[in-house]
């Protein structure tokens, strides 16, 4: 008979966490920043694959780590929205309720299955009348972070946040805002980035009804001339 | 527990739903019990003696112009010989390029309108692309479909469904039965109690490559019509200030048509037909 070899509860959710870690480090970051009128998200993504997306009017997504981990958490957080707002009404679906869904899914999925999920997300609500806006971090165990200002995802994530601490001065104009983001992504990989190399949207609260925008390559060129001449 | 189900594979809305909160939807796969009450025409005496409890929608029309589609419907939903409510809205926005207009039980067709709103929605978010026109459409039938159990119930719900269509650069109108079934018009179309009054006005004066003000004046001109030879349509009611509403789809999108636009549309309407 083999007998169950024994390890400690540490151990496994250690060595569980550091595999998670290392599959999210091995990515590229997403970078979600607040501008004057809603808040950019800029991913590092040169594929057709997004790993931006609308949930709902006011929310939108970004995942980082494995895509097929994330999109799945991309689908099933479009579903929760499209219920809640069917069930009740639009301005019913709110960032912290499926922030905190998304908390529950991947701390779950952390703490019983074997493999835990290699994902790092983020869920951004856009504020309006006053309200500010919300920009909510959970890692692949669950745990949920409410950031201000900015923050990043995946790939060199830490760098990232030291980097901008130093040089976000708070929301500007999204020309600015775009191009701190390109120079912190550019200077972290020591890549030039450009259009073609990046997915940026935005949730803009200028728009009418669904605030996302997704900029398409010709848009961000644009956007990225502009900055350059200011 | 998972706070959610992740290995969803479909893109429906609808479908989601009726795998996971089937009591959500209207039609249950049980089937309901027959409700002679709810029947879709009932007797004059029947309906003095048992109305129908049910509010429905009445009259909606849709017709093609040059630059695109229009979509119309009067404002009164009935319950019997009752007006249950003069101010319903029949024409709702399904997304950036389409509309429906539901004739039928008032409740249920709102119902269809939201559901269909989100499904279309739901698709283009988890998809990152729009429906086609046709796809739309078929969905469309498939919900309508869904409600048959209702509808031979007396419940029946017809929406008509208009749609820029920006592949083929024009307005498409399609109509439908209650099992579903899915028919392009070329021209116009009306449905509903005083569906048949709509269309012989359309009939008449309806002509290809209208421009979009003639569009719009021919329709309100049909919902007078309907007006006057259906007791269950309303015309415009100048003394509330409740008109029809219209919308349109064109290249731009879907626009609201302005109230005051079909308000001097309506006055010159009842110059003409004026008795000195």
């Amino acid at each position: 008979m083999v007998l169950p070899y024994y390890v400690s509860p540490e151990q496994i959710m250690q060595d569980k966490a550091e595999y998670a870690k290392k599959g999210i480090a091995k990515g590229r970051s997403s970078i979600a920043m607040e501008y004057s009128s809603g808040i950019l998200l800029v991913a590092d993504n040169p594929s057709a694959l997004n790993k931006i997306s609308e949930i709902y009017d006011n929310i939108a997504f970004a995942g980082a780590g494995r895509y097929s981990e994330f999109e799945n958490l991309r689908k099933a957080g479009i579903r929760h929205a499209d219920l809640k707002g069917y069930l009740y009404s639009r301005e019913d679906v709110t960032a912290r309720s499926l922030a905190n869904a998304y908390s529950q899914s991947l701390g779950t999925s952390f703490s019983q299955d074997v493999k835990p999920l290699e994902v790092e997300i983020l869920v951004v609500g856009l504020g309006e009348q006053d309200h500010p806006n919300e920009i909510y971090r959970i890692t692949f165990d669950g745990s949920i972070y409410d950031e201000k200002g900015f923050t990043v995802i995946g790939g060199r994530s830490e760098a990232l946040i030291i980097f901008l601490k130093e040089h976000y001065k708070g929301a500007s104009g999204v020309t600015e805002v775009l191009k701190l983001s390109i120079e912190a992504l550019g200077g972290v990989t020591n890549q030039a980035i450009n259009a073609n190399g990046l997915e940026v949207a935005a949730l803009d609260r200028t728009r009418q009804g669904r605030k996302f925008k997704r900029f398409i390559p010709e848009e961000i060129s644009e956007l990225i001339k502009k900055s350059g001449e200011s | 527990m998972c706070a959610f189900p992740l290995e969803d594979q479909t893109s429906s809305f609808s479908e989601y739903l009726s795998s996971h909160y089937p009591h959500l939807l209207q039609v249950q796969k049980s089937g309901i019990p027959p409700l002679q009450f709810l029947k879709a025409e009932p007797t004059l005496s029947e309906s003095f003696e048992r109305p129908p409890l049910i509010p429905r929608g009445t009259t909606v029309l849709a017709l093609r112009h040059g630059d695109g589609a229009i979509i119309a419907g009067d404002r009164m939903a009935t319950e019997g010989f009752q007006v249950s409510a003069r101010r319903i809205e029949k024409v709702y926005k399904a997304d950036e390029y389409s509309a429906i207009a539901i004739a039928g039980a008032a409740g249920p067709c709102i119902e269809l309108a939201r559901l269909f709103q989100t499904e279309l929605e739901h698709y283009e978010k988890l998809e990152g692309a729009k429906l086609s026109t046709d796809g739309k459409a078929n969905k469309l039938g498939q919900m309508v479909k869904a409600n048959l159990a209702m509808a031979v119930q007396g419940l029946i719900v017809i929406p008509i469904f208009v749609s820029y269509d920006l592949k083929r650069q024009e307005g498409r109108i399609f109509k439908y039965d209650i099992t579903g079934g899915r028919y392009e018009e070329t021209e116009y179309y009306a449905t509903g109690s005083g569906g048949k009054d709509a269309r012989n006005t359309m009939k008449k004066s309806y002509k290809r490559d209208m421009t979009e003000d003639e569009a719009v004046a021919l329709a309100l001109e049909a919902l007078y019509d309907a007006s006057e030879e259906d007791v269950a349509t309303a015309g415009p009611d100048l003394i509330r200030g409740i008109y029809p509403t219209i919308k349109m789809v064109t290249r731009q999108g879907i626009q609201d048509v302005d109230e005051q636009r079909i308000k001097q549309v309506y006055n010159i309407i009842i110059e003409r037909r004026r008795v000195a």
